[in-house]
């Protein structure tokens, strides 16, 4: 699978930080350098987030990329509204793609009130899986897949708001332009780089759905300053109602299910202990799960420039001024906009092909994890002394990594009585100097 | 090998700490490679006779072992015991005090579901010294 997170090799200083911050123990330190192991990576960004030496990157598109195409159709995500100041019409940030060379403009957020629609239809049906897990995060359902197999069944059937904009726009551009379809690209303005990945080798699509996808931060400047050269009120009418724009924070998307017990939960610390009860049918009464990766929703996205808080704020304060778009859905809508989901899992936590064997190699990493000093200190490039251990047994690290392991070899070595002159201070038994 | 044996102390004060060992289970026999559905049946069985132990019992332990056809799930308590099985068994019908039910425990549930998910299921319990419950899942490949 295709992943967006990189790394810039000649930044990293092989710190551990992104390492300990990742949640799916998708990073290790290996001479100095962060690896991504990328069958484990759900691009969900954190490890861009924290690193303090910005060498994490999102494999983006430069704007450049949309001279290359004789028509281009830009996809603001309804996050982009709200990382500008005075904003109370969304068609200034449109009027502002289109200075910055775009032939057109394509809402997501308008999607996104279709999606709305049809969601809500669709809960009123019987046999469904409960809860629906919403499938517009992509971590999400790249977390789902490989940690959570048993509720993939769960997981909307319909696509996110951004693949269904990609598809109008490009149909929107042929009929306008009468043009070729290699000669129309269509770009999406994105938050984070879950959707780069997403739309790039898309679930149930054989294409690509767009031709680039452009970083919110790395557009930003470029567009602050054609806003702020226009000055005029915008002509146009946005298409987007206020729920469409509303699904750039957490609770937007479940705002549209008025009848449906819904719950959002937005950090993907939070979505794994939500979903760990899920799995044992703990929480029987929720009808529709909302999960965001990222805290506060999509606003909280690490390709974003503005604090997600007050990204949110924005967001609602937009929202007030726009109206309820209740789009009822058409016969055979469903269909159309439903997509076929890969079932099948990944099985990256495996230890074995073979169950007995798989049981043998858990018995040696609990044992090897009593063992280590319990620290999780990353020094030996893991996560966590039980992520050294599993590593260990699996044939991927040595024992001795651990800096602990080594010093004990090294006192045995030496043959010194004084063991506490090879441990760090914490780990010292002798009695402590005042 | 033939057998995996994974033993949990069960904290009987520690409302928070109610189903981590059933989390973990979880994830071992993920690690493992084992159908979905005896997963869930055992994290299910597990989870329900942990929070038993917690709210009636004030701590116990669990013991799983763990075998490629099927798995064990023995919980262990001092607590007070069950005067009377079959009513423990019958749905809805629960000791619980009005403090844990208003955590939304104590629905009653507890030992009907244990039941319901596992294959094998015996209760041992002597009132004064306490229960042992006794759970199996078989697994079926291909689930």
């Amino acid at each position: 699978m295709l992943n967006s997170v990189t790394l810039d090799k000649d930044r990293c200083r092989g710190c551990t930080t992104c390492m300990k911050h990742c949640p799916t123990e998708a990073i290790r330190v290996r001479r100095g350098r962060a690896h991504i192991l990328a069958d484990r990576c759900i691009d969900c960004g954190n490890c861009i987030r924290v690193c303090p030496h910005h060498a994490k990157k999102a494999l983006s598109d430069p704007l450049d990329v949309i001279n290359e195409f004789e028509y281009s159709v830009a996809l603001p995500a309804p996050t982009l509204y709200g990382q500008f100041r005075n904003i109370d019409n969304i068609e200034i940030v449109h009027d502002g793609l289109r200075a910055l060379g775009f032939s057109d403009v394509v809402e997501v957020a308008a999607a996104a009130d279709r999606i709305s629609g049809l969601t809500r239809e669709m809960m009123e049906k019987d046999g469904l899986p409960r809860p629906l897990i919403s499938s517009a995060c992509p971590a999400v359902v790249r977390l789902i897949k490989m940690r959570f197999p048993a509720l993939v069944p769960n997981i909307s059937q319909f696509m996110a708001p951004v693949e269904l904009a990609a598809l109008r726009a490009r149909s929107k551009a042929v009929s306008v332009t009468g043009l070729p379809q290699e000669r129309i690209g269509v770009f999406f303005i994105t938050p984070c780089p879950a959707k780069v990945s997403a739309l790039k080798e898309p679930e149930g699509f054989e294409k690509p759905l767009v031709d680039g996808v452009i970083s919110m931060n790395d557009i930003y400047k470029r567009l602050l300053a054609v806003m702020k050269k226009g000055g005029e009120q915008p002509k146009g009418e946005a298409e987007s109602g206020m729920v469409g724009v509303g699904w750039a924070r957490s609770g937007g998307e479940a705002s549209a299910l008025p009848r449906t017990r819904h719950l959002s939960v937005d950090g993907i610390e939070n979505i794994i202990k939500i979903l760990e009860d899920v799995e044992d049918d703990m929480l029987p009464e929720v009808e529709f799960l909302e999960l965001n990766a990222c805290n506060q929703g999509c606003v909280g996205g690490c390709l974003t420039v503005e604090n997600p808080y007050v990204a949110k704020t924005r967001i609602t304060h937009i929202m007030s001024h726009l109206p309820v778009r209740n789009i009822k859905p058409q016969t055979g809508e469903s269909e159309l906009m439903s997509i076929d989901r890969d079932l099948e899992s990944d099985e990256v936590w495996r230890l074995d092909e073979d169950v007995s064997v798989a049981m043998e190699k858990y018995a040696r990493i609990a044992k090897l994890t009593a063992e280590l000093p319990g620290l999780d200190c990353g020094s030996c490039g893991a996560p966590s002394c039980r992520a050294l251990a599993e590593d260990v047994v699996l044939g991927f690290a040595s024992e001795e990594d651990c800096i602990f392991r080594m010093r004990e070899r090294m006192q045995y070595m030496t043959g010194s009585a004084d063991a506490d002159a090879y441990l760090p201070p914490p780990f010292r038994k002798g009695s402590v100097s005042e | 090998m033939d057998a995996l044996k994974l033993h949990y102390d069960v904290d009987g004060e520690d409302f928070s700490a109610a189903g981590e060992a059933s989390s973990n289970v979880k994830k071992v026999l993920r690690q493992l490679g084992f159908p979905q559905e005896a997963i869930r049946r055992t994290a299910i069985c597990m989870y329900e006779g942990e929070i038993n132990v917690v709210i009636h019992a004030g701590g116990g332990f669990a013991d799983v072992t763990v075998e490629p056809e099927r798995i064990t799930i023995v919980l262990t308590d001092h607590g007070p015991g069950i005067p009377d099985v079959e009513k423990a068994m019958s749905e809805g019908w629960s000791t619980a005090p009005t403090k844990v039910r208003e955590l939304g425990f104590g629905a009653g549930m507890g030992l009907p579901n244990m039941k319901r998910y596992s294959d094998e299921f015996r209760i041992d319990t002597t009132v004064g010294v306490g229960t042992t419950v006794t759970m199996t899942v078989n697994v079926t490949q291909g689930q």
